[in-house]
């Protein structure tokens, strides 16, 4: 394992950009890499870190990696919209927003990510999505599959098996892709359906699509195979080795400002701070003693934080010097459950200590915070 | 057309009021490969429009999604200027030039063009104009790199920096003598020829600098007594400290943590505090721990703290009461929910655990392990947030020996446990033994609660601790 670190560490020096780097003279036109780590972050920053770091100019690069279960969402997309938060929480899958634009996928390790990493002129979606489907094909032959014109792989002709989004930059571009081999269907499309209503937003919203594993057409199949033909396709398109070298995501030596560009993919102000402006417009419905209440909220979310807050509630229902307390702190919190909570609960002690009162709060506040 | 130009050049009036600058649009609108415009006053930057450059398979259109610069920002070249989307493609822009964005010609969610004008930067003149050509995305040149310039009939060989160095102090390259290869100019001989014009001193380097003390307060009474020596004085230059303040709003969570710690300004607190000999309940706890993990459960010293403050609240209720806001009546609350602090990433919350007058030791850990994991993920809820009568603080987890903890209202009573420390101390018979210390320190609301209260609490609290067999007899 230490030789093979060595081994990489060499390959990649070699490959990072420096003003007098020319010295490939083993010239081959390409590298693939695979992760050990499952973990969607790690991953996500390898991407990251080959996008920012590696010259390829002499040297395109194929990367293959798996998470355990996560939904990634686009760049530009809205995460209340796309998927169902609650759910994600209880089930402890994580979410993560990725770099490059399209739409939101569930990944668990039944679904395979290949990213094809070029120079921003030999950017090229179709051609990489020609190869993983001439890649199938080669392994099983009965295989209907093909690319339609919106990048997606589709099998039997109504079935998505794969789909793709990009990222440019100034001198560098990747394509990646999913690849649906034996993933879990029912967390899948359970994770991906919004509950949260009255949502307006001009984020890049998903288009839902029937999906089928590849494993349900033939059960012989397994993602190491998939992976195995993908990469000899590649290699043989690219004339190199068919060999895949393993790179370890944490290896701070081997891609230097890795563990940072790990830790930004993990934070609030990333995941959910860069959500496109969005505004809520929805009905409370709350059961309080023998009546029931339809409260009008309305919302503007900026950065991910509550920039307005409106709270249509019945005249003295609360004090007025508490309701507008509790809009005040609310305004430029972010709009996370756990925040308003503390929040809600932290003012409740300034509060009169009223049984009454103090169990509408609390009604208010839950049915608040259902809406994040 | 008139009317454009008329408000180009009174915009460009109120930027640089000085100069009066001669637009003329059209030159850019129809080929790109013509020069730009240029302006007939030198000082006044050049405003350039920067295009949209082409994406790639045949994209003719792109959404913008993301400005990382505003009108008025300062760019250099490659700096992120926007994100835009295109089918399933975000792609970032970066800037060609250096220089000040002086305007966005697209706001977020529009479509913008590929071809047409992104962004207007105004270029600093002295730095020249790259033409359209000129920006082939390669990378930068290497410094061994030489570049041949004709000036005035001469050619002149100079590397860019050196080029750079010349421009910045006004030197025509032709008036400097080359003494590199081929009469090439050095960096040198620039600073030659400028230490020969202005008679100035060169910087020393920084090595002559750094003179030790020892040295300094030899040279200068040396220096008094001969003065035709030369002794290199000591340049005292200022510290340099490049940091800036930084000016955060007050919101959320931390908005909510002011107007609670200002009401319990009003509350007067007395602090009482005390040694408790923890010898006993270390050995205890560690006959207990594997038990606890059999069940699966980690057992910590607070459910003994907060079971033992159960038994003395019992005796004691006035410290498990809420005083009302005008301070008319005080209410004996019947559960004792203990509050324990917790120290997360957003700050300090209080889950608090119910109704421990009826939770046996156990029972205690079992719900604190359920808060703190619950805790760590963010995933408290309301009813685990509210509701507490009296709260403990194991700050010592964290270090410190006496703190000064604030009443959290509608509560009364407070205790900070300090850390355990191993540390000597005398028996009965006059002997030093080792003895496991923690330091506890109570604040209570001076209105309804007295000194003498607070003393026989913590005496008894402390009675349960230092002998746990005791607290057998009042279990309930």
């Amino acid at each position: 394992m230490v030789l093979q670190s060595l081994k990489n560490c060499l390959w990649l020096s070699c490959v990072l950009r420096t003003p007098k780097a020319s010295f490939w003279s083993t010239a081959s036109g390409g590298l693939i890499i695979q992760s050990i780590s499952n973990d969607v972050y790690q991953n996500l920053a390898v991407e990251d870190w080959i996008h920012d770091h590696m010259d390829l100019e002499k040297q395109q690069v194929l990367f293959l990696w798996r998470n355990s279960p996560a939904v990634v969402i686009g760049r530009h997309q809205n995460p209340w919209q796309e998927c169902n938060l609650r759910l994600l929480r209880q089930k402890d899958i994580k979410l993560a927003r990725r770099r490059s634009g399209g739409g939101t996928v569930y990944h668990d390790l039944g679904n395979i990510n290949l990213t094809f990493f070029t120079t921003r002129k030999k950017y090229e979606r179709m051609e990489n999505l020609k190869l993983v489907v001439k890649a199938l094909k080669t392994l099983r032959p009965q295989l209907d599959v093909h690319v339609t014109d919106r990048y997606d792989i589709l099998l039997d002709r109504q079935y998505k098996i794969s789909g793709t989004a990009a990222k440019l930059g100034r001198t560098s571009a990747y394509h990646h892709c999913t690849l649906l081999c034996n993933a879990d269907k029912f967390v899948l499309s359970s994770v991906l359906n919004s509950p949260y209503k009255g949502l307006k937003s001009n984020a890049t919203p998903s288009v839902p699509a029937l999906v089928k594993n590849l494993f349900e057409e033939d059960p012989s199949l397994t993602s190491e195979m998939l992976l195995d033909a993908i990469a000899k396709e590649y290699a043989t398109q690219h004339q190199i080795d068919h060999h895949i070298t393993l790179i370890n995501p944490a290896d701070e030596i081997l891609l230097p400002g890795i563990s940072n560009k790990t830790k930004e993919l993990q934070t609030w102000e990333w995941v959910y701070g860069k959500t496109p402006k969005f505004s809520i417009s929805t009905c409370l419905t709350m059961a309080y003693k023998d009546s029931v209440l339809d409260i009008k909220v309305n919302m503007d979310v900026k950065h991910g934080r509550i920039e307005v807050c409106n709270i249509d509630l019945p005249e003295q229902w609360l004090p007025p010097g508490l309701y507008s307390e509790l809009v005040k702190s609310l305004t430029g919190s972010k709009f996370c459950p756990n925040e308003t909570t503390t929040l809600a609960t932290t003012l409740l002690r300034v509060c009169p200590q009223d049984d009454e009162l103090h169990s509408r709060w609390s009604l208010l506040c839950e049915n608040m915070i259902r809406l994040m | 057309v008139c009317i454009h130009r008329v408000r180009s050049c009174s915009s460009i009036r109120f930027i640089k009021s000085k100069y009066v600058c001669v637009f003329d649009k059209s030159a850019f609108k129809f080929s790109h490969q013509q020069r730009l415009f240029r302006t007939s006053a030198v000082s006044c930057g050049q405003i350039v429009q920067f295009k949209l450059s082409d994406i790639g398979e045949g994209i003719t259109e792109v959404t913008v999604k993301e400005w990382y610069i505003k009108e008025g920002d300062s760019v250099s070249q490659f700096d992120s200027i926007c994100e835009v989307q295109s089918d399933k493609a975000s792609v970032t822009i970066t800037s060609r030039y250096d220089g000040i964005i002086r305007k966005l010609h697209y706001s977020i969610d529009d479509i913008a063009f590929v071809g047409k004008p992104l962004v207007d930067i105004e270029i600093d003149a002295s730095k020249g104009v790259a033409s359209e050509e000129d920006v082939v995305e390669t990378p930068p040149m290497s410094h061994e790199e030489h570049t041949h310039q004709e000036i005035k009939g001469h050619k002149t060989l100079a590397t860019p920096a050196v080029r750079r160095l010349a421009m910045e102090n006004n030197i025509k390259l032709s008036e400097v003598v080359g003494t590199g290869k081929d009469n090439r100019i050095l960096k040198e001989d620039i600073l030659n020829y400028l230490a020969k014009q202005t008679g100035a001193i060169l910087p020393p380097s920084p090595k002559a600098e750094i003179i030790p003390p020892l040295q300094k307060t030899e040279a200068v009474p040396a220096a008094s007594k001969d003065k035709g020596r030369k002794i290199p004085l000591p340049v005292s230059r200022p510290i340099a400290f490049a940091g800036k303040d930084r000016t955060e709003p007050v919101i959320g969570f931390q908005k909510a943590m002011v107007k609670t710690m200002g009401a319990a300004l009003k509350i007067p607190h007395f602090g009482y505090c005390d040694e408790i000999d923890l010898t006993q309940l270390v050995q205890l706890r560690e006959e207990l721990k594997p038990l606890a993990e059999i069940r699966g459960v980690k057992l910590s010293f607070m459910p003994f703290f907060m079971k033992a403050a159960s038994l003395g609240l019992l005796q004691y209720p006035i410290l498990n009461a809420s005083l009302d806001e005008n301070c008319q009546n005080v209410t004996y609350k019947a559960s004792h929910n203990i509050g324990v602090a917790m120290d997360t990433e957003q700050g300090l919350i209080v889950p608090n655990v119910k109704n421990v007058q009826v939770c046996s030791v156990f029972d205690i850990a079992v719900e604190l392990n359920r808060l703190q994991s619950l805790g760590s993920a963010g995933q408290l809820g309301t009813s685990d947030l509210t509701g507490g009568t009296f709260t403990l603080s194991n700050i010592g987890t964290v270090g410190g020996t006496y703190a000064k903890p604030v009443i959290l209202p509608p509560e009364v009573a407070i205790g900070a446990l300090g850390k355990i420390q191993v540390l000597p101390r005398f028996n009965g018979k006059g002997e030093v033994f080792k003895a496991q210390i923690m330091n506890v320190s109570w604040s209570a609301d001076h209105r309804i609660i007295d000194g003498a209260t607070m003393a026989r609490f913590s005496n008894l609290w402390k009675s349960y601790l230092e002998n746990p067999a005791s607290m057998l007899l009042d279990l309930k």
